[in-house]
Protein backbone atom coordinates (compact mmCIF):
# COMPACT_ATOMS: atom_id res chain seq x y z
CA UNK A 1 0.00 0.00 0.00
CA UNK A 2 2.73 2.74 0.60
CA UNK A 3 4.89 1.86 -2.06
CA UNK A 4 1.37 1.91 -4.21
CA UNK A 5 0.97 5.43 -3.44
CA UNK A 6 4.11 6.76 -3.68
CA UNK A 7 4.26 5.46 -6.92
CA UNK A 8 1.03 7.29 -7.61
CA UNK A 9 2.62 10.24 -5.93
CA UNK A 10 5.44 10.26 -8.51
CA UNK A 11 4.13 8.66 -11.42
CA UNK A 12 5.58 11.05 -14.20
CA UNK A 13 8.66 12.28 -13.94
CA UNK A 14 9.28 14.14 -10.91
CA UNK A 15 12.02 16.62 -10.25
CA UNK A 16 11.83 16.86 -7.01
CA UNK A 17 12.64 14.54 -4.19
CA UNK A 18 9.95 12.65 -2.68
CA UNK A 19 9.52 14.30 0.22
CA UNK A 20 9.14 17.72 -1.25
CA UNK A 21 6.23 16.05 -2.90
CA UNK A 22 2.97 17.71 -2.15
CA UNK A 23 3.73 20.96 -1.32
CA UNK A 24 5.50 21.61 -4.74
CA UNK A 25 2.69 20.11 -7.03
CA UNK A 26 1.40 23.77 -8.14
CA UNK A 27 5.03 24.51 -8.83
CA UNK A 28 5.69 21.42 -10.32
CA UNK A 29 3.92 18.98 -12.37
CA UNK A 30 0.30 19.06 -11.52
CA UNK A 31 -1.82 15.85 -10.96
CA UNK A 32 -2.90 14.17 -13.18
CA UNK A 33 -6.45 12.52 -13.90
CA UNK A 34 -4.73 8.78 -13.57
CA UNK A 35 -3.13 9.77 -10.52
CA UNK A 36 -6.55 11.38 -8.80
CA UNK A 37 -8.67 8.20 -10.54
CA UNK A 38 -6.52 6.06 -8.78
CA UNK A 39 -6.23 7.82 -5.16
CA UNK A 40 -9.93 7.86 -5.37
CA UNK A 41 -9.69 4.29 -5.94
CA UNK A 42 -7.61 3.84 -2.81
CA UNK A 43 -10.15 6.29 -1.06
CA UNK A 44 -13.35 4.37 -1.98
CA UNK A 45 -11.57 1.41 -0.73
CA UNK A 46 -10.83 2.96 2.76
CA UNK A 47 -14.09 4.29 3.53
CA UNK A 48 -15.66 0.69 2.54
CA UNK A 49 -13.91 -0.80 4.87
CA UNK A 50 -14.87 2.20 7.68
CA UNK A 51 -18.29 1.47 7.11
CA UNK A 52 -18.63 4.87 9.04
CA UNK A 53 -17.59 8.41 8.32
CA UNK A 54 -13.76 8.50 8.37
CA UNK A 55 -12.45 12.15 9.30
CA UNK A 56 -10.06 14.06 6.22
CA UNK A 57 -7.38 14.05 8.58
CA UNK A 58 -7.59 10.20 9.22
CA UNK A 59 -7.89 9.35 5.46
CA UNK A 60 -4.62 11.87 4.36
CA UNK A 61 -3.06 9.69 7.63
CA UNK A 62 -3.95 6.17 6.22
CA UNK A 63 -2.93 7.59 2.69
CA UNK A 64 0.28 8.55 4.04
CA UNK A 65 1.97 11.08 1.35
CA UNK A 66 -0.81 12.64 -0.52
CA UNK A 67 -1.81 15.96 0.88
CA UNK A 68 -5.42 17.04 2.29
CA UNK A 69 -5.62 18.87 -1.21
CA UNK A 70 -4.77 15.74 -3.27
CA UNK A 71 -7.27 13.61 -0.76
CA UNK A 72 -10.54 15.83 -1.38
CA UNK A 73 -9.65 16.42 -5.34
CA UNK A 74 -9.78 12.02 -4.85
CA UNK A 75 -13.28 12.61 -2.76
CA UNK A 76 -14.68 14.58 -5.52
CA UNK A 77 -13.76 12.70 -8.26
CA UNK A 78 -15.25 9.94 -6.43
CA UNK A 79 -18.20 11.25 -5.77
CA UNK A 80 -18.60 12.82 -8.64
CA UNK A 81 -18.16 9.73 -10.20
CA UNK A 82 -20.67 7.86 -8.28
CA UNK A 83 -23.20 10.62 -9.63
CA UNK A 84 -22.20 10.12 -13.28
CA UNK A 85 -22.28 6.46 -13.95
CA UNK A 86 -25.77 6.15 -11.62
CA UNK A 87 -23.63 3.64 -9.27
CA UNK A 88 -25.48 2.36 -6.26
CA UNK A 89 -23.40 4.22 -3.75
CA UNK A 90 -22.98 7.86 -2.66
CA UNK A 91 -20.27 9.51 -1.37
CA UNK A 92 -21.49 12.10 1.75
CA UNK A 93 -19.88 14.63 4.16
CA UNK A 94 -21.65 13.78 7.30
CA UNK A 95 -20.07 14.03 10.84
CA UNK A 96 -16.88 15.59 10.24
CA UNK A 97 -16.62 12.68 8.00
CA UNK A 98 -16.93 11.06 4.74
CA UNK A 99 -19.14 7.90 4.22
CA UNK A 100 -20.83 5.90 1.49
CA UNK A 101 -23.94 5.56 1.63
CA UNK A 102 -26.95 3.96 -0.36
CA UNK A 103 -28.63 6.36 -2.21
CA UNK A 104 -32.34 7.15 -1.48
CA UNK A 105 -33.67 6.06 -4.26
CA UNK A 106 -32.42 2.21 -3.76
CA UNK A 107 -33.94 2.58 -0.17
CA UNK A 108 -37.13 -0.25 -1.00
CA UNK A 109 -34.90 -2.52 -2.10
CA UNK A 110 -32.48 -2.22 0.51
CA UNK A 111 -34.79 -2.04 3.44
CA UNK A 112 -36.27 -5.28 2.09
CA UNK A 113 -33.22 -7.40 1.97
CA UNK A 114 -32.70 -5.75 6.00
CA UNK A 115 -35.88 -6.96 6.58
CA UNK A 116 -35.56 -4.20 9.58
CA UNK A 117 -38.41 -1.86 10.00
CA UNK A 118 -37.11 1.93 9.19
CA UNK A 119 -36.33 4.21 12.66
CA UNK A 120 -39.36 5.77 13.64
CA UNK A 121 -39.32 9.64 14.31
CA UNK A 122 -42.16 11.03 15.16
CA UNK A 123 -43.06 14.91 15.34
CA UNK A 124 -42.57 15.09 19.17
CA UNK A 125 -38.83 13.72 18.11
CA UNK A 126 -38.26 15.52 15.29
CA UNK A 127 -39.93 19.35 17.35
CA UNK A 128 -37.30 17.96 20.49
CA UNK A 129 -34.40 17.40 18.47
CA UNK A 130 -34.37 20.92 16.82
CA UNK A 131 -35.02 22.75 20.15
CA UNK A 132 -32.34 20.75 21.70
CA UNK A 133 -30.30 21.06 18.15
CA UNK A 134 -30.33 24.96 18.25
CA UNK A 135 -30.32 25.49 22.09
CA UNK A 136 -27.50 23.19 23.50
CA UNK A 137 -26.97 22.98 25.77
CA UNK A 138 -30.24 22.85 27.60
CA UNK A 139 -32.36 21.61 29.98
CA UNK A 140 -35.91 19.91 29.39
CA UNK A 141 -37.53 22.84 31.05
CA UNK A 142 -36.25 25.21 27.93
CA UNK A 143 -37.18 22.49 25.91
CA UNK A 144 -40.75 22.37 27.31
CA UNK A 145 -41.20 26.12 27.45
CA UNK A 146 -40.67 26.23 23.92
CA UNK A 147 -42.41 23.32 22.75
CA UNK A 148 -45.36 24.10 25.72
CA UNK A 149 -45.64 20.32 26.35
CA UNK A 150 -44.05 17.93 28.70
CA UNK A 151 -40.87 16.48 26.95
CA UNK A 152 -40.01 13.99 29.50
CA UNK A 153 -40.71 10.70 27.89
CA UNK A 154 -39.78 11.99 24.32
CA UNK A 155 -36.09 13.32 25.92
CA UNK A 156 -36.23 9.16 27.02
CA UNK A 157 -36.77 7.56 23.72
CA UNK A 158 -34.33 10.35 22.28
CA UNK A 159 -31.65 9.59 24.58
CA UNK A 160 -32.17 5.83 24.07
CA UNK A 161 -31.92 6.07 20.18
CA UNK A 162 -28.89 8.24 21.20
CA UNK A 163 -29.73 10.93 19.41
CA UNK A 164 -29.44 13.53 22.68
CA UNK A 165 -27.03 12.52 25.39
CA UNK A 166 -26.55 13.99 28.74
CA UNK A 167 -23.81 17.07 28.86
CA UNK A 168 -23.72 17.67 32.27
CA UNK A 169 -25.78 19.58 34.81
CA UNK A 170 -26.62 23.27 35.31
CA UNK A 171 -25.69 25.72 38.13
CA UNK A 172 -28.60 26.22 38.54
CA UNK A 173 -31.62 26.09 41.53
CA UNK A 174 -32.17 22.05 41.08
CA UNK A 175 -29.41 21.49 39.22
CA UNK A 176 -31.52 20.14 35.86
CA UNK A 177 -29.46 17.96 33.35
CA UNK A 178 -28.27 19.62 30.04
CA UNK A 179 -28.54 17.64 26.88
CA UNK A 180 -27.07 17.49 23.49
CA UNK A 181 -27.31 16.33 20.14
CA UNK A 182 -24.87 13.82 19.76
CA UNK A 183 -22.38 12.05 16.65
CA UNK A 184 -25.12 9.87 15.80
CA UNK A 185 -27.74 12.58 15.44
CA UNK A 186 -25.59 14.27 12.91
CA UNK A 187 -24.99 10.64 11.37
CA UNK A 188 -28.65 10.00 11.51
CA UNK A 189 -29.88 13.04 9.20
CA UNK A 190 -26.97 13.30 7.19
CA UNK A 191 -25.09 16.60 8.70
CA UNK A 192 -21.75 17.12 8.57
CA UNK A 193 -21.69 19.35 11.58
CA UNK A 194 -24.09 21.33 13.28
CA UNK A 195 -23.62 24.54 11.29
CA UNK A 196 -24.97 22.65 8.61
CA UNK A 197 -28.26 23.51 9.96
CA UNK A 198 -30.58 26.00 8.52
CA UNK A 199 -30.68 29.38 10.50
CA UNK A 200 -33.72 29.52 12.38
CA UNK A 201 -33.66 33.45 10.55
CA UNK A 202 -33.79 31.64 7.00
CA UNK A 203 -36.58 29.75 8.57
CA UNK A 204 -39.05 32.43 9.96
CA UNK A 205 -41.75 33.77 7.92
CA UNK A 206 -40.55 37.37 6.59
CA UNK A 207 -37.76 38.68 7.13
CA UNK A 208 -39.13 42.37 8.56
CA UNK A 209 -41.77 40.34 10.85
CA UNK A 210 -38.95 38.91 12.21
CA UNK A 211 -36.76 41.57 12.63
CA UNK A 212 -39.30 43.31 14.16
CA UNK A 213 -40.48 40.76 16.92
CA UNK A 214 -37.90 39.41 18.42
CA UNK A 215 -34.38 39.86 16.63
CA UNK A 216 -32.04 38.16 19.65
CA UNK A 217 -33.95 34.83 18.91
CA UNK A 218 -32.95 34.44 15.57
CA UNK A 219 -29.00 35.63 17.25
CA UNK A 220 -28.59 33.52 19.75
CA UNK A 221 -29.98 30.49 17.47
CA UNK A 222 -28.13 31.52 14.94
CA UNK A 223 -24.96 31.38 17.03
CA UNK A 224 -25.59 28.66 18.93
CA UNK A 225 -24.58 25.81 16.71
CA UNK A 226 -21.37 26.87 16.46
CA UNK A 227 -20.64 27.94 19.92
CA UNK A 228 -22.20 24.63 21.09
CA UNK A 229 -20.60 21.77 20.00
CA UNK A 230 -21.42 19.00 22.60
CA UNK A 231 -18.30 19.51 24.35
CA UNK A 232 -19.79 20.27 27.32
CA UNK A 233 -17.10 22.00 28.86
CA UNK A 234 -18.71 24.67 30.38
CA UNK A 235 -21.00 23.03 32.09
CA UNK A 236 -20.98 20.81 35.40
CA UNK A 237 -19.39 17.45 35.05
CA UNK A 238 -22.75 15.32 36.20
CA UNK A 239 -20.58 13.18 38.53
CA UNK A 240 -17.03 13.41 40.14
CA UNK A 241 -14.92 16.54 41.26
CA UNK A 242 -17.33 19.71 42.58
CA UNK B 1 -70.22 21.68 18.10
CA UNK B 2 -69.11 19.66 14.64
CA UNK B 3 -71.32 22.31 12.99
CA UNK B 4 -69.18 25.36 13.63
CA UNK B 5 -65.87 23.61 13.36
CA UNK B 6 -64.37 20.63 11.68
CA UNK B 7 -64.17 17.29 13.47
CA UNK B 8 -60.35 17.65 14.24
CA UNK B 9 -58.95 15.23 16.92
CA UNK B 10 -56.71 17.21 19.29
CA UNK B 11 -54.37 13.63 19.56
CA UNK B 12 -53.41 14.76 16.04
CA UNK B 13 -51.26 18.35 17.62
CA UNK B 14 -48.56 18.06 19.29
CA UNK B 15 -49.82 20.23 22.47
CA UNK B 16 -51.63 23.92 22.82
CA UNK B 17 -49.17 26.05 20.45
CA UNK B 18 -49.55 23.59 17.66
CA UNK B 19 -53.28 23.84 17.79
CA UNK B 20 -53.08 27.79 17.93
CA UNK B 21 -50.87 27.88 14.53
CA UNK B 22 -53.07 25.21 13.06
CA UNK B 23 -56.47 27.94 13.99
CA UNK B 24 -54.06 30.82 12.87
CA UNK B 25 -53.97 29.17 9.53
CA UNK B 26 -57.06 28.14 9.29
CA UNK B 27 -58.49 31.66 10.24
CA UNK B 28 -55.62 32.75 7.26
CA UNK B 29 -54.69 35.76 10.00
CA UNK B 30 -51.17 37.27 10.67
CA UNK B 31 -49.67 35.84 13.64
CA UNK B 32 -48.68 39.18 14.68
CA UNK B 33 -51.94 40.04 14.62
CA UNK B 34 -54.41 37.58 15.68
CA UNK B 35 -57.66 38.43 16.21
CA UNK B 36 -57.79 37.23 19.84
CA UNK B 37 -61.80 36.81 20.83
CA UNK B 38 -62.14 34.53 17.66
CA UNK B 39 -59.55 32.52 18.36
CA UNK B 40 -59.91 31.88 21.64
CA UNK B 41 -63.76 30.79 20.66
CA UNK B 42 -62.17 28.50 18.34
CA UNK B 43 -59.66 26.92 20.52
CA UNK B 44 -62.31 26.22 23.35
CA UNK B 45 -64.80 24.95 21.20
CA UNK B 46 -61.89 22.09 19.84
CA UNK B 47 -60.88 21.58 23.74
CA UNK B 48 -64.46 20.93 23.62
CA UNK B 49 -63.94 18.06 21.71
CA UNK B 50 -61.78 15.96 24.19
CA UNK B 51 -63.33 12.95 24.92
CA UNK B 52 -62.52 13.28 28.46
CA UNK B 53 -60.85 15.27 30.81
CA UNK B 54 -57.36 13.40 30.62
CA UNK B 55 -55.46 15.82 33.13
CA UNK B 56 -52.23 14.64 31.78
CA UNK B 57 -52.89 15.76 28.59
CA UNK B 58 -55.33 18.41 28.73
CA UNK B 59 -53.40 20.22 31.24
CA UNK B 60 -51.18 22.19 29.06
CA UNK B 61 -54.48 22.76 26.52
CA UNK B 62 -56.35 24.36 29.56
CA UNK B 63 -53.26 26.34 31.13
CA UNK B 64 -53.23 28.30 27.40
CA UNK B 65 -56.98 28.23 27.29
CA UNK B 66 -56.58 30.67 30.48
CA UNK B 67 -53.57 32.93 28.96
CA UNK B 68 -56.09 33.43 26.06
CA UNK B 69 -59.01 34.42 27.84
CA UNK B 70 -57.00 36.26 29.91
CA UNK B 71 -55.49 38.17 26.79
CA UNK B 72 -59.11 38.64 25.39
CA UNK B 73 -60.07 40.33 28.80
CA UNK B 74 -57.20 42.36 28.86
CA UNK B 75 -58.01 43.22 24.79
CA UNK B 76 -61.07 44.60 26.22
CA UNK B 77 -60.26 47.11 28.03
CA UNK B 78 -60.36 50.92 27.17
CA UNK B 79 -57.09 52.12 26.06
CA UNK B 80 -56.28 54.92 28.32
CA UNK B 81 -55.44 56.87 25.32
CA UNK B 82 -52.31 58.33 26.11
CA UNK B 83 -48.84 57.03 25.37
CA UNK B 84 -49.91 54.33 22.92
CA UNK B 85 -46.87 53.19 22.19
CA UNK B 86 -45.40 52.63 25.07
CA UNK B 87 -48.59 50.43 25.68
CA UNK B 88 -47.60 46.63 25.04
CA UNK B 89 -49.80 44.12 23.09
CA UNK B 90 -51.31 42.26 25.61
CA UNK B 91 -51.06 39.60 22.90
CA UNK B 92 -46.99 40.36 22.55
CA UNK B 93 -46.00 37.56 24.39
CA UNK B 94 -48.08 34.88 23.28
CA UNK B 95 -47.01 35.93 19.66
CA UNK B 96 -43.50 35.93 20.54
CA UNK B 97 -43.80 32.46 22.01
CA UNK B 98 -45.88 31.31 18.56
CA UNK B 99 -43.46 32.44 16.09
CA UNK B 100 -40.81 30.97 18.64
CA UNK B 101 -42.23 27.31 18.40
CA UNK B 102 -42.88 27.45 14.48
CA UNK B 103 -39.60 28.12 13.56
CA UNK B 104 -38.55 25.12 15.41
CA UNK B 105 -41.51 23.12 14.23
CA UNK B 106 -40.05 24.23 10.65
CA UNK B 107 -36.81 22.43 11.54
CA UNK B 108 -38.61 19.54 12.73
CA UNK B 109 -40.00 19.18 9.23
CA UNK B 110 -37.21 19.74 7.79
CA UNK B 111 -35.00 17.48 9.78
CA UNK B 112 -37.98 15.22 9.14
CA UNK B 113 -37.72 15.46 5.26
CA UNK B 114 -33.80 14.49 5.01
CA UNK B 115 -32.52 11.45 4.27
CA UNK B 116 -32.72 9.64 7.28
CA UNK B 117 -29.89 6.66 7.98
CA UNK B 118 -31.65 3.53 7.86
CA UNK B 119 -34.84 4.87 6.76
CA UNK B 120 -33.55 6.33 3.15
CA UNK B 121 -30.01 5.84 3.16
CA UNK B 122 -27.61 2.88 4.26
CA UNK B 123 -24.66 2.49 4.88
CA UNK B 124 -21.92 -0.27 6.28
CA UNK B 125 -21.81 -1.02 9.72
CA UNK B 126 -18.45 0.29 11.29
CA UNK B 127 -17.39 1.39 14.71
CA UNK B 128 -16.77 5.04 14.80
CA UNK B 129 -13.53 6.12 13.82
CA UNK B 130 -11.57 8.29 16.06
CA UNK B 131 -11.03 11.80 14.23
CA UNK B 132 -7.27 12.03 16.26
CA UNK B 133 -4.91 11.01 14.09
CA UNK B 134 -1.56 9.77 15.04
CA UNK B 135 0.36 13.34 14.43
CA UNK B 136 -1.83 15.31 17.28
CA UNK B 137 -1.74 12.03 19.59
CA UNK B 138 -0.02 14.14 22.83
CA UNK B 139 -1.59 11.89 24.60
CA UNK B 140 -5.50 11.72 24.47
CA UNK B 141 -7.53 14.18 25.86
CA UNK B 142 -8.96 12.30 28.88
CA UNK B 143 -11.61 13.91 31.15
CA UNK B 144 -13.82 12.60 33.86
CA UNK B 145 -16.63 10.74 32.61
CA UNK B 146 -20.09 12.15 33.58
CA UNK B 147 -23.22 10.39 34.78
CA UNK B 148 -24.03 10.47 31.22
CA UNK B 149 -21.45 8.80 29.61
CA UNK B 150 -21.30 6.06 32.19
CA UNK B 151 -25.31 5.56 31.72
CA UNK B 152 -24.08 5.81 27.57
CA UNK B 153 -21.94 2.89 28.71
CA UNK B 154 -24.44 1.20 30.96
CA UNK B 155 -26.54 0.62 27.91
CA UNK B 156 -24.52 -0.70 25.81
CA UNK B 157 -23.77 -3.68 28.21
CA UNK B 158 -27.21 -3.99 28.77
CA UNK B 159 -27.67 -4.11 25.42
CA UNK B 160 -25.16 -6.99 25.12
CA UNK B 161 -25.62 -9.87 27.85
CA UNK B 162 -27.91 -12.43 26.90
CA UNK B 163 -31.01 -12.99 28.47
CA UNK B 164 -31.17 -15.25 31.02
CA UNK B 165 -32.10 -18.31 30.22
CA UNK B 166 -35.46 -19.80 31.09
CA UNK B 167 -34.53 -22.58 33.22
CA UNK B 168 -33.01 -20.84 35.46
CA UNK B 169 -35.34 -20.60 38.60
CA UNK B 170 -33.28 -20.14 40.89
CA UNK B 171 -32.44 -16.29 41.32
CA UNK B 172 -28.68 -14.98 43.52
CA UNK B 173 -29.52 -12.36 44.96
CA UNK B 174 -26.51 -9.85 45.27
CA UNK B 175 -26.64 -6.73 47.61
CA UNK B 176 -24.93 -3.50 46.88
CA UNK B 177 -22.48 -3.81 49.50
CA UNK B 178 -21.29 -7.21 47.64
CA UNK B 179 -20.95 -5.72 44.50
CA UNK B 180 -18.91 -2.68 46.34
CA UNK B 181 -16.62 -5.23 47.71
CA UNK B 182 -16.49 -7.10 44.52
CA UNK B 183 -15.02 -4.13 42.70
CA UNK B 184 -12.67 -3.50 44.73
CA UNK B 185 -11.54 -6.24 44.70
CA UNK B 186 -10.91 -6.09 40.94
CA UNK B 187 -8.53 -2.96 41.93
CA UNK B 188 -6.38 -5.53 43.95
CA UNK B 189 -5.85 -7.34 40.69
CA UNK B 190 -5.31 -4.23 38.23
CA UNK B 191 -4.81 -0.78 38.38
CA UNK B 192 -7.28 0.21 36.01
CA UNK B 193 -10.28 -1.42 34.37
CA UNK B 194 -12.31 -0.73 31.75
CA UNK B 195 -16.07 0.07 32.34
CA UNK B 196 -17.57 -2.72 30.66
CA UNK B 197 -14.93 -5.36 31.79
CA UNK B 198 -16.89 -5.12 35.75
CA UNK B 199 -19.70 -6.75 33.93
CA UNK B 200 -19.26 -10.66 33.09
CA UNK B 201 -20.95 -11.91 29.86
CA UNK B 202 -23.17 -14.00 31.93
CA UNK B 203 -24.22 -11.21 34.15
CA UNK B 204 -28.40 -10.66 34.45
CA UNK B 205 -29.49 -7.61 34.03
CA UNK B 206 -30.20 -7.43 38.35
CA UNK B 207 -26.41 -7.92 38.42
CA UNK B 208 -25.55 -5.17 35.77
CA UNK B 209 -27.80 -3.17 37.39
CA UNK B 210 -26.43 -3.58 40.66
CA UNK B 211 -22.99 -3.42 39.87
CA UNK B 212 -23.65 -0.09 38.16
CA UNK B 213 -25.36 1.36 41.24
CA UNK B 214 -21.94 0.24 43.39
CA UNK B 215 -20.07 2.23 40.91
CA UNK B 216 -21.98 5.03 41.27
CA UNK B 217 -21.77 4.71 45.10
CA UNK B 218 -18.01 4.57 44.85
CA UNK B 219 -17.78 7.67 42.58
CA UNK B 220 -19.48 9.39 44.87
CA UNK B 221 -17.54 8.81 47.58
CA UNK B 222 -14.46 9.56 45.28
CA UNK B 223 -12.86 5.84 45.88
CA UNK B 224 -13.14 5.65 42.24
CA UNK B 225 -12.67 7.75 39.11
CA UNK B 226 -13.79 7.32 35.81
CA UNK B 227 -12.52 8.93 32.88
CA UNK B 228 -12.96 9.09 29.07
CA UNK B 229 -11.04 10.03 26.42
CA UNK B 230 -13.95 10.63 23.89
CA UNK B 231 -17.66 10.12 23.79
CA UNK B 232 -18.75 7.07 23.50
CA UNK B 233 -15.30 5.92 24.05
CA UNK B 234 -14.24 3.26 26.47
CA UNK B 235 -14.62 4.55 30.30
CA UNK B 236 -11.71 3.53 32.54
CA UNK B 237 -12.03 3.01 35.92
CA UNK B 238 -8.94 4.28 38.78
CA UNK B 239 -8.83 4.65 42.00
CA UNK B 240 -8.62 7.59 43.04
CA UNK B 241 -7.56 6.80 46.42
CA UNK B 242 -3.12 6.00 47.53
CA UNK B 243 -3.88 2.39 48.32
CA UNK B 244 -6.77 0.09 48.02
CA UNK B 245 -6.24 -0.06 51.94
CA UNK B 246 -7.62 3.72 51.68
CA UNK B 247 -10.19 2.43 49.93
CA UNK B 248 -11.57 0.06 51.79
CA UNK B 249 -11.44 2.26 54.76
CA UNK B 250 -13.53 4.74 53.34
CA UNK B 251 -16.29 2.55 52.69
CA UNK B 252 -16.20 0.44 55.79
CA UNK B 253 -18.85 2.60 56.79
CA UNK B 254 -21.04 2.49 53.75
CA UNK B 255 -21.04 -1.61 53.30
CA UNK B 256 -22.39 -1.16 56.67
CA UNK B 257 -26.01 -2.20 56.53
CA UNK B 258 -27.38 0.66 59.17
CA UNK B 259 -25.89 3.19 56.76
CA UNK B 260 -27.15 2.22 53.70
CA UNK B 261 -30.89 1.58 55.47
CA UNK B 262 -30.39 5.40 56.92
CA UNK B 263 -29.48 6.46 53.46
CA UNK B 264 -31.96 5.02 51.66
CA UNK B 265 -34.32 6.79 54.16
CA UNK B 266 -32.60 10.05 52.98
CA UNK B 267 -33.32 9.10 49.60
CA UNK B 268 -37.16 8.26 50.27
CA UNK B 269 -37.19 11.69 52.19
CA UNK B 270 -35.88 13.98 49.21
CA UNK B 271 -33.45 14.63 50.97
CA UNK B 272 -30.60 12.83 49.00
CA UNK B 273 -28.01 14.16 47.67
CA UNK B 274 -26.72 14.09 44.33
CA UNK B 275 -27.53 10.29 43.53
CA UNK B 276 -31.10 10.10 43.86
CA UNK B 277 -32.11 11.24 40.06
Amino acid sequence: MDTELTQIDSVPHHENGNGAGHAEERNGRRATAEDVRRLAAVVESLLFAAGAPVPLARLAEALDGPGRAEVVAALEALAAGYERDGRGLRLVHVAGGYQLRTPPEHAPWVRRLLRERPPRLSRPMLETLAVVAYRQPCTRLEIEAVRGVDGEAVLATLSDRRLVRILGRKEAPGRPLLYGTTREFLEVFGLPDLTALPTLRELGEGAEMLAAADVTIGETAVAAPDEAPPSGEETAPAEGDG
Amino acid sequence: MSALTPTVHLGIFEGPLDLLLHLIKRNEVEITDIPIATITDQYLAMLGELPELNLDGAGEYLVMAATLMYIKSRMLLPSTGEDEEAEEDPRAELVQQLMEYQRYREVAVALGERNVLARDVFAAPGEPVDPATAGDDLGPTVRDASLGDLLDALRDVLKRITPSRVHEIEREAISLRECVQQILGRFALAGELEFTGLFDEGSDRGHVIVTFLALLELIRLRVVRARQADHFGPIVLTLALASLAEATERVRDLVDDEAWRARAEEVEDGHGADTDR
